[in-house]
C-alpha cells in the first residue's frame, strides 16, 4: 500500500516535471519571452500564533508559484500545530493554467496529514477572483480508495485605508465517505471562518491581528465528540503576511 | 519673425538653481552652428546637462552612478549624463551620430519622431541588430523636419534607467511665431528600483503601485450621498467586472520621482526670463510610464507645435502630455512675478515642477495635486444607450413624430442608475436639478443620429437647452456656441434642423464638425472584436467606444480650466496628401490588467504577424482602446495624421493617446519603405502591445 502511494507520487511528480520542462523549453525556443518572463512568487499568506484552551497554536498557509502569465506550477502548503505538535498539514503540487481572465484551473496531487494518518489525492480545482472580488480557491480531490474531498475557500479584502486591509474569509471541507483515521465523516465536515486586519508596511510585508473560528459539523462533529475533542474552537491570532 | 539674429546672442542661462535645461536667447537662424563639422559641447555647471550642436556627434552609452532620492543607483547615461545631452540639429542638414555602447548588454538609440531611412531608426530586430557591447554604430541621415523631438534606447528597460534625451531641430525657414527665449522642459519618471523588478511586481500584483484605491470610507461617503441601492448600482459593473475605478496608472509616485529637466519636485527646475519676453517652452515627455497634466497657474499657454509639427496656435490653461508626446508652447510671463510649471501625474500620485521667474530667487506657490478621479462607465467604452436604469426606449422617437416628448422619459429611473459625475450625463438637467421633472438640458451625446432623423427640434425651448448644455462637456465643447461664448446660444437655431432630409437644413455654419463627428460616431456604435480578443489574456472589450478626440480625458473633465484636446489641434499647413484612405485598419488595444498582459487585437508581439502597407498607399488606422488605461501609440517612420475634425489641416503626430474605452483614427501615407515599429509607448506595455509595420 505504502509502496503504491509512493509510486503514485513519484509518477505524478515526474510527469508534472516533464510537462513543465517541455512547456518552458518550448516557450523559450519558439517565442520571444521578453514580455512574459518566468517569474517566481513566494507567499506566506498566513503565519500566525494563537491560543486555544491554554495551548499555543501555530498555523501557516503558504504558496509558491513558478511560471508565466498563463501557465504556472504551484506548491501550496498549510498546516496547524498545537502545543508543539503538528495537528494536520495539507500540501499540494499543481499545474495551473489560465482558464479565463480571472480564473486558473489547477490539477495535481494533494497530500493531507493528521496526527494519526495521511492521505494522498489527485486534485482538480479552480482558483481566481469571482465577481465582487471574492478570492476563491476550490478543489475536488480524489483518493485511490474512492474518497472525494471538496475544499473551498473564499476571501474578501476591504480597504479601510490604502494600507489597512480587513479581510474576512471562510473555508469548508466536505467528504463523500467516512474516513475515521483522518477524523472525518461523509457530508459537510468542517467550516472555518476568520477575519484579519493587516497593515501593509510594504505591499510585501504586513503584520496582522485576527479572530479565527472553526467548527466541526455533522458526523464529523460526532467523531470528535467520541474522541473527547471539542467540536468548535475560536482564537485570537497574531501573525504576519509576506510575499516576494 | 525673429530671424538671423547674431549667434552671439545665443548663450546659456547661468546660475540655474538646479542646472536644468539648455536655454538660449532669441534662438533662431543660428548660422555658425551649422558650419561646425564636429560637435561642440556646452555643459551647464550644475548637473552637467549638456547641449550638443553640429553635424557629427560622438555618443557613448555607459553605466553611471546617480542619486535622485538619497540613494545611489546605477543609471544608463549618454556621454556621461542622465538624461543624455540635448542634440540641436538644423533642418536640411545631414547628421552623423557615432554611438558607442559601453554597456555589457545590447543597446540602441531610436530617434523618436524622425522621418528617416528605417535602417537608421534604431530598433533592434527591425532596423538593425542593435549595438553590441563595445561596438560603435554610425547613424547617418538627412534631417528633413524641424521641431522638438527626443531620442531614447529601444533596448530592454534602458529607457527607464535614464537613457533618453531631447532633440531640437532648428527650422530651415523662419519660425511661424515669435519668441525671445526658449527652454526645453523634459519630464521624466525615475525609480530607484530595477525596472525588471518593477515589471515582475506588476506581474505578481498588478495594483502593487496603486495607493489611490477606493476605500471603505469612500464607499460610506457614496452611500451617505447617494443611498445604498444607488451606490451599489453604480459600483455593480466594476464589481462584476473586477475592475478598479482607480486603475489610472500602473506605476506611480510610490516608486517614481517625477523629474522636470532632471530636477526633483523638492528642488524644482528654474527657468529665468526678462520682463516682456515671450518664452518658448519645449515640453517633452520622456517618461517610461507617466502621463502628465501640465499647467502654469496664472499663465495662458499658446500651443504652437505638437509632436514637433507646427499647429494653428491654440490658447489653453492646461494640457495632458502622454508618454513620448511633445508640445511647444509660448508663454508671456509678467516680469514682476514667478510662476510654477506644474506637471501632475495622471494618476495624481505626484508631480514634477519648475519655476519660471524673472530672477534666481523668486518663487511661486505650488498647487496641490488634483483629487484622484474615478474612471466612469464611459471610460470602459460602455454602450451608454443601453445601460440598465438608463433605458432610453422610453423616449418617444417614433417614426415621423414631430414632437420629441421628453416628459415620457422616466427620469426617476434614469437618475437612479445614472452617474451624474459622468461627463456623458452631467449635462443632463436631471443631474443638475433633480427636482425638475423634465429634462431641460438635452444631452446630445445620447442621441443616435439615425434616431435624430425622425426628430423635430423646432419645439424645443432653446433657452432651456442653453441652460442645460454644459460647454465643458467633451461632447459639446467643440460646438461653436461653446467656443465663442459671446454668441448667443439662441442663435443656434435647431428649428432649422430638419433631420429627415439628411442634415440638410441644419445650420452647420457655426458648428464644428469635429464635435459632430464625435456625436454620430460615438453614439452607441458597437464595434466588432476579433476572436483572438477572447480568452484569459483579455479582460475587457469596449462595446461602444466613443470618439475620444474632444475629451480632455479622465481627471481633466470639467476642471474649470481650458484643457487642450486633440480636437483643438489643427495643422498650421494644409494636409499634403489629400487622397482619401483606400482602406481602414482597425486595431484594438487589449490587455489583462490583473495578469499584466498587453497585446493588440488580443495577440502579443511575439505571436503577431507584421501589418503590411503598400508603398505609397494612404490608409486610415483606427485604434480602439479595449482597456481602462490610456495608451500612447507610437508609429515609427510614418506620420500619424490625426483626424481631429478638419481633413484639410490634419496635424501630424508621432505618438497618439488612445483614451480608455474610446477610439481615435488617423491617416497614414506609407511613403517610407522598410520595417517599422508600432507600439504603445508605456515601457511595461510595449513588450506585448507592439506590431511590426512593413511598408513594401
Amino acid at each position: 500500500m505504502k509502496q503504491t502511494t509512493k509510486q503514485l507520487i513519484k509518477k505524478a511528480i515526474l510527469s508534472v516535471t516533464l510537462i513543465s520542462s517541455v512547456s518552458l523549453l518550448s516557450n523559450s525556443a519558439f517565442a520571444r519571452m521578453e514580455d512574459d518572463p518566468v517569474e517566481t512568487k513566494l507567499m506566506l499568506d498566513k503565519f500566525e500564533l494563537g491560543r486555544v484552551d491554554g495551548d499555543t497554536t501555530m498555523a501557516w498557509e503558504s504558496g509558491l508559484w513558478i511560471g508565466q502569465d498563463l501557465n504556472k506550477f504551484w506548491l501550496k502548503s498549510s498546516g496547524e500545530q498545537v502545543a508543539g505538535k503538528i495537528e494536520g498539514t495539507e500540501t499540494q503540487f499543481l499545474y495551473s493554467r489560465a482558464l479565463d481572465p480571472f480564473w486558473d484551473i489547477q490539477a495535481g496531487i494533494r497530500h493531507d496529514t493528521t496526527a494519526d494518518a495521511k492521505r494522498n489525492y489527485l486534485t482538480l480545482g479552480i482558483q481566481g477572483l469571482a465577481p465582487y472580488y471574492f478570492e476563491t480557491d476550490a478543489s475536488l480531490s480524489f483518493s485511490k480508495k474512492g474518497q472525494v474531498k471538496l475544499n473551498a475557500a473564499f476571501e474578501y479584502e476591504m480597504m479601510l485605508t490604502q494600507k489597512l486591509v480587513l479581510s474576512p474569509e471562510v473555508e469548508l471541507n466536505a467528504y463523500a465517505k467516512d474516513d475515521k483515521p483522518m477524523g472525518v465523516a461523509s457530508g459537510l465536515a468542517d467550516v472555518e471562518a476568520g477575519i484579519r486586519l493587516r497593515y501593509e508596511i510594504k505591499r510585501e510585508f504586513a503584520p496582522y491581528i485576527g479572530v479565527n473560528w472553526a467548527k466541526k459539523l455533522g458526523s464529523t462533529a460526532d467523531l470528535a465528540k467520541d474522541a473527547g475533542e471539542d467540536t468548535s474552537e475560536s482564537s485570537v491570532v497574531l501573525g504576519i503576511r509576506a510575499w516576494y | 519673425m525673429i530671424t538671423n539674429l547674431d549667434n552671439k546672442r545665443r548663450r546659456f542661462v547661468k546660475g540655474l538653481a538646479v542646472g536644468g535645461a539648455v536655454a538660449g536667447l532669441g534662438l533662431t537662424g543660428c548660422s555658425t552652428t551649422q558650419s561646425l563639422s564636429s560637435q561642440s559641447t556646452k555643459a551647464l555647471k550644475a548637473n552637467h546637462e549638456a547641449e550638443l550642436t553640429g553635424k557629427v556627434f560622438n555618443l557613448t552609452i555607459d553605466e553611471q552612478r546617480v542619486n535622485f532620492t538619497g540613494k545611489t543607483r546605477v543609471a544608463t547615461a549618454i556621454n556621461g549624463t542622465v538624461p543624455g545631452p540635448t542634440l540641436r540639429w538644423k533642418e536640411g542638414e545631414t547628421v552623423t551620430l557615432n554611438v558607442t555602447n559601453n554597456l555589457s548588454e545590447v543597446s540602441s538609440i531610436h530617434w523618436h519622431g524622425m522621418i528617416l531611412d528605417y535602417r537608421m531608426d534604431g530598433v533592434p530586430g527591425l532596423s538593425f541588430d542593435g549595438i553590441k557591447p563595445g561596438e560603435t554604430f554610425t547613424y547617418r541621415f538627412k534631417v528633413n523636419q524641424s521641431g522638438t523631438y527626443w531620442y531614447h534606447s529601444h533596448s530592454g528597460f534602458q529607457e527607464q534607467t535614464g537613457m533618453h534625451g531631447v532633440i531640437v531641430i532648428e527650422p530651415k525657414d523662419a519660425y511661424p511665431y515669435k519668441f525671445d527665449r526658449e527652454y526645453v522642459v523634459s519630464l521624466a519618471d525615475w525609480t530607484d528600483e530595477d525596472p525588471k523588478r518593477v515589471y515582475g511586481k506588476l506581474k505578481k500584483l498588478s495594483h502593487y503601485y496603486n495607493f489611490n484605491e477606493r476605500t471603505v470610507g469612500d464607499l460610506l461617503k457614496d452611500i451617505k450621498k447617494d443611498g445604498l441601492s444607488k451606490t451599489f448600482g453604480k459600483r455593480k459593473m466594476w464589481n462584476e467586472m473586477r475592475m478598479s475605478q482607480r486603475d489610472l496608472s500602473d506605476v506611480t509616485g510610490y516608486t517614481y520621482t517625477y523629474l522636470m529637466n532632471n530636477s526633483t519636485p523638492r528642488k524644482g527646475w528654474r527657468g529665468v526670463f526678462k520682463a516682456g519676453e515671450k518664452v518658448l517652452l519645449r515640453f517633452v515627455n520622456t517618461s517610461a510610464m507617466s502621463f502628465f497634466d501640465v499647467r502654469i497657474p496664472g499663465l495662458k499657454m499658446t500651443v504652437v507645435a505638437s509632436d514637433g509639427q507646427y499647429i494653428q496656435p491654440v490658447s489653453v490653461d492646461e494640457f495632458r502630455i502622454g508618454v513620448a508626446e511633445n508640445y511647444d508652447v509660448i508663454v508671456e510671463p509678467d516680469g514682476s512675478q514667478a510662476y510654477t510649471i506644474f506637471a501632475q501625474s495622471l494618476g495624481r500620485s505626484g508631480y514634477a515642477r519648475g519655476t519660471l521667474a524673472p530672477n534666481e530667487t523668486m518663487t511661486a506657490a505650488v498647487p496641490k495635486v488634483d483629487p484622484v478621479p474615478d474612471l466612469t462607465h464611459m471610460d470602459m467604452g460602455m454602450d451608454m444607450s443601453n445601460m440598465s436604469g438608463m433605458d432610453h426606449s422610453g423616449m418617444d422617437m417614433g417614426g415621423g413624430s414631430k414632437k420629441m416628448d421628453h416628459s415620457k422619459m422616466q427620469m426617476g429611473n434614469m437618475a437612479g442608475g445614472m452617474d451624474c459625475s459622468d461627463p456623458m450625463h452631467a449635462s443632463m438637467a436631471a443631474c443638475k436639478n433633480k427636482d425638475k421633472p423634465k429634462m431641460a438640458g438635452m444631452d446630445h451625446s445620447k442621441m443616435k443620429m439615425g434616431d435624430m432623423s425622425k426628430m423635430d427640434h423646432s419645439k424645443m425651448k432653446m433657452g432651456n437647452m442653453a441652460g442645460g448644455m454644459d460647454c465643458s462637456d467633451p461632447m459639446h465643447a467643440s460646438m461653436a456656441a461653446c467656443k465663442d461664448k459671446s454668441k448667443n446660444m439662441a442663435g443656434m437655431d435647431h428649428s432649422k434642423m430638419k433631420m429627415s432630409s439628411p442634415m440638410n437644413g441644419m445650420d452647420h455654419s457655426g458648428m464644428d464638425m469635429g464635435g459632430m463627428d464625435g456625436m454620430d460616431k460615438s453614439s452607441a456604435k458597437r464595434v466588432k472584436h476579433a476572436a483572438t480578443e477572447y480568452g484569459p489574456h483579455v479582460d475587457m472589450r469596449a462595446e461602444a467606444p466613443r470618439l475620444g478626440i474632444s475629451d480632455p480625458g479622465i481627471g481633466l473633465r470639467k476642471n474649470s480650466r481650458k484643457v487642450l484636446t486633440y480636437a483643438d489641434i489643427k495643422n498650421l499647413y494644409p494636409t499634403k496628401d489629400k487622397r482619401k484612405p483606400s482602406r481602414e485598419i482597425e486595431l484594438h488595444l487589449t490587455g489583462n490588467m490583473s495578469r499584466y498582459m498587453w497585446s493588440i487585437n488580443g495577440v502579443k508581439y511575439a505571436d503577431a504577424k507584421p501589418i503590411e502597407l503598400k508603398f505609397g498607399e494612404r490608409v486610415r488606422i483606427t485604434l480602439v482602446n479595449d482597456t481602462m488605461m490610456s495608451h500612447p501609440m507610437h508609429l515609427h517612420g510614418l506620420w500619424s495624421e490625426l483626424e481631429t475634425g478638419d481633413d484639410n489641416y490634419l496635424p501630424r503626430k508621432h505618438t497618439v493617446i488612445v483614451q480608455p474605452g474610446s477610439k481615435v483614427s488617423y491617416l497614414v501615407t506609407a511613403d517610407a519603405r522598410g520595417r517599422w515599429a508600432y507600439h504603445c509607448h508605456l515601457l511595461y506595455h510595449m513588450l506585448g502591445m507592439f506590431r511590426e509595420v512593413k511598408v513594401v
